[in-house]
């Protein structure tokens, strides 16, 4: 079964998600232009990493706007498995499948570097092959990564089991160390980290692997 | 029809930390200025528009100012709006 991968223009991590699961895991893959409509035959969607539209605005701002988005909000209320990474989380929550938004980063520089993450996978099905309380590290690359919504909601997003990775040492400010959030269904999956660079042990650690081979396989 | 002009600012809510606005006022004291208690830093976004009367353009640039041009998990807005004729 076939992973989509959508394409906006200013993506620039949908071939680094192509390489991950076609060359590390050997899983097909099918580019969808943020212009296309036909999800048919797709077993989940990725979301990439980069700049969607340049980020003008703010961060995926004008990218839930894209046709394709559509699509992926109807698969995924119909429970079809979605993960955003990165610019991917950034666009879940202007969409509106995840709650909060990502701001600036707490000291303003773009951070590039590997990061401790603890896992709490809960119900989310993107991370069932992690323990909980499992420690990984997945390397990050973002400048707006600073994870922000009102703490009463927070309270709520923790309580419900959503808050799914948390930072060790909190690299951008999030508030309650959100790394990565699901939703209730535990079929969407938005992480500022990238697993797609985790999955070879060349590139310095495959703690990346278990996520993106969870669905479908 | 007639033609509207808006001008919308978006600034972050008062609960948001503004980490370019805080290095700006940094700076602001390097140039000599001591006294700036509070610098925040928006957006204004200015755009004109055809609409058939005014309610309908204020109703679309209202729209416009809540769904695309803030957020409103981390930004308020405010709306000018005035008829160009």
């Amino acid at each position: 079964m076939t992973i989509g991968i959508v394409v906006f223009p200013g993506s620039n991590c949908d071939r680094d998600v192509r390489w991950a699961m076609e060359g590390c895991l050997g899983r097909p893959t099918r580019f969808l232009w943020h212009e296309e409509r036909d999800l048919s035959g797709l077993e989940a969607v990725v979301l990439p990493g980069g700049f969607s539209y340049g980020d003008y605005l703010r961060c995926g701002a004008i990218a839930r706007f894209a046709p394709v988005l559509q699509e992926v909000l109807s698969f995924a209320e119909r429970g079809g498995p979605v993960l955003g990474i990165c610019n991917g989380f950034q666009v879940l929550t202007e969409l509106g499948l995840l709650p909060g938004a990502l701001t600036r980063n707490e000291k303003l520089h773009f951070l590039c570097e590997p990061s401790r993450l603890e896992v709490q996978p809960g119900h989310c099905r993107w991370l069932g092959g992690y323990d909980a309380c499992e420690s990984i590290t997945l390397p990050i690359a973002h400048g707006e990564g600073r994870y922000q919504v009102e703490p009463e909601r927070l309270k709520q997003l923790e309580d419900q089991g959503c808050v799914v990775l948390r930072y060790a040492d909190n690299p951008n400010g999030s508030v309650g160390n959100v790394a990565g959030l699901t939703n209730a269904g535990g079929n969407v999956l938005g992480l500022m980290p990238h697993p797609e660079r985790a999955c070879d042990p060349v590139t310095g650690g495959i703690d990346g692997r278990r996520l993106l081979e969870a669905v479908g396989s | 029809m007639p033609l509207y002009s808006a001008r919308v600012q978006v600034s972050l809510r008062p609960s948001v930390l503004d980490p370019a606005g805080e290095a700006t006022r940094a700076a602001a004291a390097r140039l000599g200025v001591e006294g700036v208690t509070r610098l925040r830093i928006g957006k204004a976004i200015e755009l004109e528009l055809e609409a058939p009367d005014r309610a309908t353009a204020q109703a679309q640039a209202e729209l416009l100012s809540d769904r695309l041009l803030s957020n409103p998990v981390i930004e308020n807005w405010t709306l000018e709006l005035q008829e160009l004729g």
